[in-house]
């Protein structure tokens, strides 16, 4: 690959630096102000989704629960103007239900009960932690994985990285106010998982570059390493967000938020691992230095187990 | 020769592939909605005669069904559609009485050349085929609260007994008991002696109002004993009751430390499988009565009535296990452990009674629906809720017996095993109350399913025609790969008996996303060797060999996250999390064996002037 080819990426840094800091400070600010519109499945209480035939005034069904004295009472439609949800705070009812659904079959014929979810209010604070508690093991042990693997400094990258895209879809979803429930959570897990994936690509590159080249000029090193990751970020995210976007479409209103939630990831994924994760390296002033108790040439081939390689290549490997 | 598999690295990826191809068929054979008709108790038969009423019945009711089959104890009518599985399921209950549970069923329509090796389709997660999702918990404080009452009593009368003095014995906090005695030589016999055999305590001098006292704290152990114990108990419990409502395919399972899922699939009338659900139940050991005085109680079987003594020598409470044996004679029998407070009392009782019939009473709250009324206009169902009190056992008392005895003179071991599981149900450890209810309709279960698969379909279909556009031959072999990763995720799931949900089927639609991504690292390699001047053969080979670090490393980091989203999710996001890591194991095989078994296959060992890549 020619030189002229070489991508000033971090030439761009301080850019990107300005920009990530902005996006954080945006979605640090509405988490601490307007927080998570958290879904039942945290907050507990009851929700009910009921399908018409024909669209259907929400205020309208709203209004006559709140008549037959129910309290805190939300309708909103669900995907379209024939679906809506409900939800309120109940004690567990179990006929509640059915309660609701006769009093709105009192107007409406064309009615029937899709979806009458109950949770308890402790079992939603359990689940909340515990999401909390599995976002922080998971950056834990990969960034143990990652220091065994390649070297501190790398994991440092790559937890930064993965904290930035954790915490920008947070805060896409706090300034949308989208319900945040268990199947969003589980994105923004695997958005930790995806983002995770871009960010060892690069890494594993940027760790070859250091060993094989001769330049010492990091931030050229750095650049030639994004360059020819570059087609592959990008054919990867692009793959990725189209079946993202077919879910979204057509996956119907429940998975709606989950592919949302990953769409925001994986584009933001690709920024960090790009731009969040390299400029980390940066400035933590990673040498080659670093890098040098796990030298190793050719560390690909010795990787690979015998039974995938092909008999005899190593006899025909030109030098 | 580079690039060139031996042929037995092509048999390993052929065999794969039949298996997973094998496996992941019986998927494309939809179950055919079912009823099942079985004996509600000991006696009754299911055989023709039974299939000729219940044809009748739906003969009678004009439904519509086929492949009427009668099986060991059960017989299943296949029908046309969910609607009518309902009417059907009315119309048999109807029609058979009380005699028969008729459940709703699926019936596999795997054929045989597949099932024959044990193929079996995916299950459906409640959110993809309806149904209804309870998650109850167990009050383990309550229930510790009444074995720690145990306790003290025990602990009381076991130093009675002993000759051991003591002032008190109090049950001072959720976990522990104080001891208090008369002087410390008695503090030390008392230590001694408990140590040896109430071993569920940590003991601790202390003093109460300057008198030599003991602190028993309960063990972690004990506690979590106790609680497994409750747990299991419910457990057994819910599944009963879970059978009388008469579901295919239901879920009775612990989640965490106190909690327990029921899943019944199929099931719509929420309020009537809670009140089955949440129903208790309690036993009594009484005397019969010798002078006429006394509570009149029929047979479980309306058989006759019996006049019991209205004092009762022990409840539910004091029953530990019941458990099928067989006596002497080789006939079925129950053997029961009570506690050791209601074995003395039953000490007592048989000391001083025998020869004399004794009767077990069991009481269970019941509700039933007595129709709909019309309020205001709207349909709402009246529950009558009541409490039956019937006899399940009447013996006469053979010998003195306390804690262990066996009821004997039973029928038949299938009488006895009822017996078995009416005492254990009456004895139900630990109060349950309901936290999470979920209740799926089956049109949304049905949308959601066509929702799925038409995502998977066409994000599937833009991946390939992107694939192929930009890699050309290089693309059909990702597309291939692609493909077949579809199917042996189907395979393993189906292998596993895996649950697949809608999150299920998102996570397949992102692993087609990402397991592109080995193909395009390993493509992208080859393009860069080849830029570098490197001959193909090598290109092809350096571009496998390159990628395959960078792959194994991203893919062993995405793998522990999806781990640790199985460990913390529950219900529809376990679900996600198991396809997405199956999702990541069988794409680093198409990826890496597969598409180098066809490359090699198509591009290996000739010379190649060009490679459209």
């Amino acid at each position: 690959m020619s030189e002229v080819k070489v991508l000033d990426f971090m030439g761009k840094r301080k850019i990107a630096l300005f920009l990530s800091a902005v996006l954080l400070l945006v979605s640090v600010l509405s988490l601490a102000t307007r927080g998570l519109n958290f879904g039942l499945d945290f907050t507990g209480g009851a929700q009910i989704e009921l399908g018409f035939e024909r669209s259907v005034d929400v205020e309208l069904i709203r209004s006559t629960l709140v008549d037959a004295g129910y309290k805190d009472v939300a309708a909103q439609y669900f995907g379209n103007n024939t679906d809506v949800l409900i939800r309120m705070q109940e004690d567990n009812n179990p006929a509640l239900g059915e309660e609701v659904l006769s009093l709105v079959q009192a107007m409406r014929d064309d009615v029937s009960l899709r979806r009458n979810e109950f949770v308890g209010p402790q079992v939603g604070e359990e689940l909340a932690n515990q999401g909390g508690i599995g976002m922080l093991v998971a950056l834990g042990l990969v960034m143990l994985y990652i220091a065994f693997r390649f070297q501190f400094k790398f994991a440092i990258g790559a937890v930064v990285a993965l904290v930035h895209d954790v915490l920008i879809v947070l805060g896409f979803f706090s300034l949308t106010q989208m319900a945040f429930d268990l199947t969003v959570l589980a994105a923004v897990l695997a958005v930790i998982g995806y983002s995770l994936n871009d960010t060892i690509v690069v890494s594993d590159r940027i760790r070859e570059s250091f060993q094989t080249l001769r330049s010492n000029d990091i931030s050229y090193l750095i650049n030639i390493s994004l360059t020819q990751t570059l087609g592959r970020t990008i054919i990867t995210s692009f793959t990725t967000v189209l079946v993202l976007l077919a879910l979204a479409v057509l996956g119907g209103e429940m998975i709606f938020a989950f592919a949302i939630a990953l769409i925001v990831g994986v584009a933001i994924g690709t920024y960090s691992s790009i731009y969040v994760a390299a400029n980390i390296l940066m400035l933590m002033n990673i040498s080659k230095e670093d890098l040098i108790p796990q030298e190793r040439e050719q560390v690909d081939q010795d990787e690979v187990p015998s039974w995938l390689k092909d008999e005899g290549n190593e006899a025909d490997e030109k030098p | 020769m580079l690039n060139k598999y031996p042929l037995w690295k092509y048999l390993i990826i052929g065999f794969i592939l039949v298996i997973g191809v094998y496996y992941s068929l019986p998927n494309l054979y939809p179950n055919d909605p079912a009823v099942q008709i079985r004996a509600t108790k000991a006696g009754v038969i299911v055989n023709n005669n039974t299939l000729a009423q219940a044809t009748a019945a739906l003969d009678a009711a004009q439904i519509q069904y086929f492949g009427a089959d009668v099986q060991a104890q059960s017989l299943l009518i296949r029908v046309n559609s969910n609607e009518d599985q309902l009417l059907a399921k009315a119309a048999l209950q109807v029609g058979l009485g009380s005699d028969y549970i008729i459940a709703l069923n699926l019936a596999p329509t795997t054929p045989q050349w597949l099932s024959v090796l044990g193929g079996k389709p995916m299950a459906l997660g409640l959110d993809l085929s309806g149904g209804v999702h309870f998650l109850m918990e167990v009050d383990m404080d309550k229930y510790i609260g009444n074995r720690l009452a145990n306790f003290e009593a025990d602990i009381k009368r076991s130093l009675r007994e002993e000759g051991i003095r003591y002032r008190a014995v109090n049950v001072t906090g959720s976990d522990s008991i104080q001891v208090v005695l008369v002087d410390s030589a008695f503090r030390d016999q008392a230590k001694t002696w408990l140590k040896r055999n109430v071993p569920e305590f940590l003991y601790s001098d202390t003093e109460v109002r300057e008198l030599p006292s003991l602190n028993l704290v309960l063990t972690e152990t004990a506690i979590s004993a106790m609680e497994d114990y409750a747990i299991k108990q419910n457990q057994t419990t819910l599944s009963n009751r879970v059978n009388e409502i008469g579901v295919a395919e239901p879920l009775v399972q612990r989640q965490g430390r106190n909690r327990i899922v029921v899943e019944l699939p199929g099931v719509q009338d929420t309020a009537s499988a809670k009140t089955i659900l949440g129903k208790s139940a309690n036993l009594e050991y009484r005397l019969q009565s010798k002078d006429g005085n006394g509570d009149l109680f029929t047979f479980k079987d309306s058989s006759r009535t019996v006049m019991l003594e209205k004092d009762i020598i022990v409840t539910g409470d004091s029953v530990t296990n019941a458990s099928t044996t067989f006596d002497e004679n080789g006939t079925a029998a129950v053997s029961v452990t009570l506690n050791s407070a209601g074995g003395a009392r039953m000490g007592e009782t048989t000391k001083n009674n025998l020869k004399q019939p004794m009767g077990v009473v069991f009481i269970e709250q019941k509700s039933e629906l007595l129709g709909y009324e019309t309020i205001n206009g709207e349909q709402v169902p009246q529950y009558r809720n009541f409490e039956v009190r019937e006899i399940i056992s009447l013996a006469t008392i053979q010998g003195i017996f306390s804690s262990n005895f066996q009821v004997t003179g039973l029928d038949s071991p299938e009488e006895a095993s009822e017996l078995a599981l009416l005492l254990r149900a009456g004895a139900l450890a630990a109060p349950m109350t309901f936290v999470e209810e979920r209740t799926v309709g089956p049109s949304l279960g049905a949308e959601n399913i066509a929702k799925g698969l038409e995502s998977v379909v066409i994000g599937f279909g833009l991946v390939i025609l992107f694939m192929i556009g930009f890699y050309k031959v290089f693309g059909v072999f990702a597309s291939v790969a692609l493909s077949v990763n579809l199917i042996l995720v189907t395979a393993v799931m189906s292998i596993l008996g895996a649950t697949l949900t809608l999150p299920g089927i998102a996570g397949i639609v992102l692993t087609v996303g990402m397991a592109v991504d080995a193909n395009v690292l390993i493509f992208s390699r080859i393009k860069e060797e080849l830029a570098l001047g490197r001959p193909i053969q090598t290109a092809i080979d350096a571009g496998y060999n390159r990628a395959f670090v960078t792959i194994l490393d991203a893919n062993i980091t995405t793998l522990i996250v999806a781990v640790i989203l199985y460990a913390i999710g529950t219900g529809s996001v376990k679900g996600f999390a198991v396809t997405l890591s199956v999702g990541i194991i069988t794409s680093m095989f198409t990826a890496i064996m597969l598409t180098r078994g066809l490359t090699n296959l198509v591009y290996g060992g000739r010379v190649v002037t060009k490679l459209p890549i």
